[in-house]
């Protein structure tokens, strides 16, 4: 009593972390993901079994190795997700700059597992992707020159930006990996769309791309070829796309049954780029359907929290990890179910993969740090506005 | 928008009266400027946000739709083998003009299985690869036991395999029946040709559709119910065909040469009479189109229509023949010829450093291939005037033959058409075209001066395009071609009886990334026959030759294609039915002989 009264004891001023951390995070987002991430434990157990058995291991060494992954994931996201948007952007433009340079360091020390494309780190036991988790440190940078390019006398954030956007997807083209460099494309374009960018531009854009594709298309046999393929309405069966939609058929609306599937067995890349199909067989329609709409809630529940966010870094940040996010998911299902000419691309957390997974976890853990509830100076409007 | 000054003038004035500080009053207004940008940036973005949250809805609802639509769809799986549909003559036949068959349809079956009513998967996997080697019988045991309900197993099989495969036995093996294309005559003509592949296939029947060549051009004809299966006469001739394409593989061989085409043109119809591209390939088992490197190395690559080259030489008799038609020379015109001949920063020489000048006839010039004597007589024509001329002749667009890949054809003409550009195209650089156009205009040249208009299709009519030269201007260029065969580059080519007229060409290669090669050429030797009334042109084009008999190695079209254009002429000559054109002895000559 004596040290309550005297202020020996420190008193706590404001809210504890963890109190404040549960009230102020987007709950609906944080269950999303975390029932994709158990439904990617549970697709892997039936999808990652061939990969195991042709590799010579116990069946489930890829289900553990996803979930001692998934772990780490988990912890980044958390820890990431309890840090204000400051800290956030400090980290990232730290980050940035290691992961710059281990993307620059790829030509020389990288190796290509025997796959064409060197994009991979390897030490030994375990191996790791940088352009992964270059991704949301990039977003997060670029929103930050923007958001600095918006103030009075501010630099010119948005060419700065415009020009490690085109560095990093030139450096991310030469690997070559045109799936990742489309996708740091897209979420600088998405940020500068949501901060401004003139409709007449866009439109001028979205003219050219449309007239050089249909020039194209009238001028190059091989380039009508390629999307008289894609338009085709039959597909040769013996390919993966093939597969995966004979796949999906078989499974209808409540699948063959767990366990029951064949396509894991035919698909090289069943554990990662179409893991939708192992669902769909196995599981049915029901369970795709259950997938989509958590990507779209994640998505679409983290824009709405941002259309209130009044700091623009955190607005442009958020927007260009929410997008990039549901673009990553849409690319990938929209290849299986032929919306889309194939491009390899994994599905964030369902997919197997160290890197993909712990970068997925970081890039969830700065959006749900990006869309809490912050005070937004609404009591600052009605008191100003209110004098006037 | 009015906007207000950071510093107005009557506030920091009266500030300063006041003895304060004027610098607060400029910090207030940019503080509220930013919050007006701010606030302008924010609901710019909440729309925009809105806009892009609507869009990411509406993919992920089309995804899931269409996820729902495949789940509702069955896999494809054809029920059961009954001998319904009758599919008989769905493609009309592709003839000769004398009627011969180039491609036909014959009935045969596939092999599908239904696992399912297998008895014995593993003998039927042994027994099958015993028939079809190339079947590999563990895969073909796995996919029979893996749970499928239908696959292929054969496209296309043959009597007696049909018949082994009966032998077999098993309930679980069916055969559809389908209609085939078939080449009977194998490689021949097949870049005319192209081929065929299955469309949409059933159990009971497949389309047949063309792929390449003639096939798929006139796809929509031969498919076409309406004409009830009669067969499209094309304008080749089979046995003339064969021989061009005998010597022809030959002449590529002797001459080292990577590859080879000939033209052989009908000049009063342009009906193609022959049309061989080598190294060609067999349409009854079409290669895959080449993924790496370069198209134009592909067997399938048709060099007469595809191939856009430069033509070189070839090009001067159009210099030529367009200086006689506008009345600037007359064949024994002397014309300025001194070699090298220097045009601002560019110095055009002869062939090997020679010089035909100081002056030279323009029948001379041609004769002995002057490309000074050339680019002169260009530079008198004028670049807009040769432009047009050469458009006339067709050199602009691609060539209209009935081939899918002619149109895709489009040679190569220089944007700008400065001086320079006047000066090399008179000599066949800088303009690129495809050996089928080279046909076309020197058929206009040598027929008397109407457009040809070459074709695939058999047609007897004698078409007269527009006038493009007057007849005596095309006689005096025929004659000026056959001064090159009696006692200029081509004198190999000199067939006796048949009357050859011709110009050599001898072109660099052009490297990819710009400059030429200096030891790969493209030779092309272009004639008409006989001269006194030409009936016929031949181009005759040889990839990368060399002649290694003597002593040094050559290069030149009048020693590598001119010798094999000859000797296609003296054997398809009377193949065409052309009398030679004997010169009786004279009665007084005395015959020598001895024994």
């Amino acid at each position: 009593m004596t040290e309550m009264v005297y202020g020996s004891m420190p008193a706590r001023v404001g809210e504890p972390v963890l109190p404040r951390w549960w009230r102020t995070i987007d709950k609906w987002s944080m269950t999303s993901i975390m029932m994709l991430f158990g439904i990617g434990l549970l697709l892997g157990l039936a999808a990652s079994v061939p990969l195991a058995t042709r590799n010579g291991l116990d069946p489930f060494h890829y289900v553990q190795r996803q979930a001692i992954f998934g772990g780490m994931a988990m912890v980044a996201m958390m820890a990431t997700s309890m840090m204000t948007p400051q800290l956030v952007r400090r980290l990232s433009v730290i980050g940035f700059g290691i992961f710059f340079v281990a993307l620059c360091l790829l030509p020389f020390l990288g190796t290509d597992f025997g796959k064409g494309a060197t994009r991979w780190f390897s030490m030994g036991f375990l191996s790791f992707q940088p352009s992964e988790f270059l991704k949301p440190f990039f977003v997060v940078v670029c929103a930050w020159l923007i958001a600095a390019g918006q103030d009075l006398n501010g630099p010119p954030g948005k060419l700065i930006s415009f020009v490690v956007a085109v560095v990093v997807v030139v450096l991310l083209a030469l690997q070559p990996d045109f799936g990742q460099a489309a996708l740091v494309l897209f979420g600088w374009g998405v940020m500068y769309f949501v901060a401004g960018a003139p409709f007449l531009l866009i439109t001028t854009i979205g003219g050219l791309v449309t007239a050089g594709g249909m020039f194209a298309y009238a001028n190059s046999e091989h380039f009508a070829r390629r999307i008289d393929g894609f338009l085709t309405p039959d597909v040769d069966p013996r390919t993966q796309l093939g597969y995966a939609a004979n796949a999906i058929q078989e499974g209808g609306f409540f699948g063959v049954g767990v366990g029951e599937g064949q396509v894991k067995w035919s698909l090289p890349d069943a554990h990662t780029d179409f893991i939708i199909a192992v669902a769909a067989e196995e599981y049915g329609l029901v369970l795709v359907l259950i997938i989509i709409a958590l990507y779209a809630a994640i998505t679409v529940r983290s824009l709405w929290r941002l259309t209130r966010e009044r700091d623009p870094f955190s607005r442009l940040a958020g927007t260009g990890l929410a997008c990039m996010f549901g673009v990553q998911a849409m690319i990938n299902m929209g290849v299986a179910v032929r919306l889309l000419p194939a491009k390899g691309m994994t599905l964030p957390f369902v997919s197997y993969g160290g890197s993909s997974v712990i970068a997925a976890g970081i890039t969830v853990g700065m959006l749900l740090a990006f869309t809490r509830q912050r005070p937004q100076g609404e009591m600052g409007d009605i008191l100003f506005k209110r004098g006037r | 928008m009015t906007r207000i000054p950071l510093r107005p003038l009557a506030r920091i004035l009266s500030a300063r009266a006041r003895g304060e500080n004027p610098d607060t009053i400029e910090r207030e207004n940019i503080r509220l400027r930013q919050k007006q940008t701010h606030d302008r940036a924010r609901a710019r973005a909440q729309g925009r946000l809105l806009l892009l949250g609507v869009a990411f809805t509406m993919a992920f609802t089309s995804i899931g739709a269409r996820m729902g639509m495949m789940a509702a769809t069955m896999p494809t799986e054809p029920r059961n083998a009954s001998s319904g549909a009758q599919i008989e003559a769905q493609r009309a036949d592709l003839t000769d003009r004398n009627g011969r068959i180039l491609a036909t349809n014959i009935l045969t079956h596939s092999l599908y299985a239904q696992p399912k009513d297998m008895v014995d998967p593993a003998r039927v996997a042994h027994e099958l690869v015993g028939i079809f080697p190339d079947l590999d019988e563990k895969q073909l045991l796995a996919r029979f036991t893996d749970g499928r309900s239908f696959l292929w197993i054969k496209k296309k099989l043959s009597p007696e395999q049909m018949q082994q495969v009966h032998d077999i036995g098993d309930p679980g093996l069916l055969f559809g029946p389908r209609e085939m294309r078939l080449y009977p005559n194998g490689r021949l003509a097949a870049h005319v040709l192209g081929g065929t592949s299955f469309g949409a296939e059933g159990v009971n029947s497949a389309e047949v559709i063309g792929t390449a060549g003639i096939e798929k051009a006139l796809d929509a004809r031969l498919r076409d119910p309406a004409n009830a299966g009669k067969p499209v006469a094309l304008s080749l001739d089979l046995t003339v065909q064969a021989t061009v394409q005998e010597v022809l593989e030959g002449g590529m061989k002797m001459m080292q040469a990577k590859g080879a085409a000939a033209v052989l043109l009908d000049i009063r119809t342009g009906e193609v009479l022959s049309l061989v591209s080598l190294p060609d390939f067999d349409p009854n088992d079409r290669p895959q189109p080449m993924v790496k490197g370069d198209p134009a190395d592909s067997p399938l690559f048709n060099r007469a229509v595809q191939g856009v080259y430069e033509l070189g030489s070839t090009f001067k008799i159009f210099a030529a023949a367009q200086a006689l038609d506008l009345g600037l020379v007359n064949p024994e015109t002397m014309i300025d010829a001194d070699a090298p001949m220097i045009w601002g920063k560019f110095k055009i020489k002869e062939f090997e450093n020679h010089n035909y000048g100081p002056l030279l006839s323009v029948r001379n010039m041609i004769v002995k291939s002057s490309n000074v004597g050339a680019a002169r007589l260009a530079l008198m024509i004028g670049g807009v005037r040769q432009q047009a001329f050469l458009k006339s002749l067709g050199f602009f667009d691609p060539t209209p033959v009935e081939l899918i890949e002619a149109p895709y054809a489009k040679p190569l003409v220089p944007s700008r058409w400065p001086d320079i550009t006047t000066i090399t195209t008179a000599y066949g650089h800088g303009i690129s075209a495809s050996p089928m156009h080279l046909a076309a205009a020197y058929a206009t040249i040598a027929n008397g001066g109407t457009l040809v208009r070459p074709t695939l299709l058999k047609s007897d009519v004698v078409e007269n395009g527009p006038r493009i030269i007057s007849p005596k201007t095309s006689q005096e260029a025929v004659a000026m071609l056959r001064g090159v065969v009696t006692e200029g580059t081509a004198s190999l080519g000199d067939v006796p009886g048949y009357s050859v007229a011709g110009k050599t060409g001898t072109a660099d290669k052009p490297k990819k990334g710009g400059g030429y090669y200096h030891d790969k050429v493209v030779n092309t030797f272009a004639c008409t026959f006989p001269s006194t009334n030409p009936k016929y042109v031949l181009i005759l084009t040889l990839d990368e030759p060399m002649e290694i008999v003597g002593s040094q190695v050559r290069r030149t079209a009048g020693w590598t294609a001119v010798p094999v254009a000859a000797e296609v002429i003296r054997r398809v000559a009377p193949l065409l039915g052309l009398r030679p054109e004997v010169e009786t002895a004279s009665a007084t000559e005395v015959t020598l002989a001895s024994n």
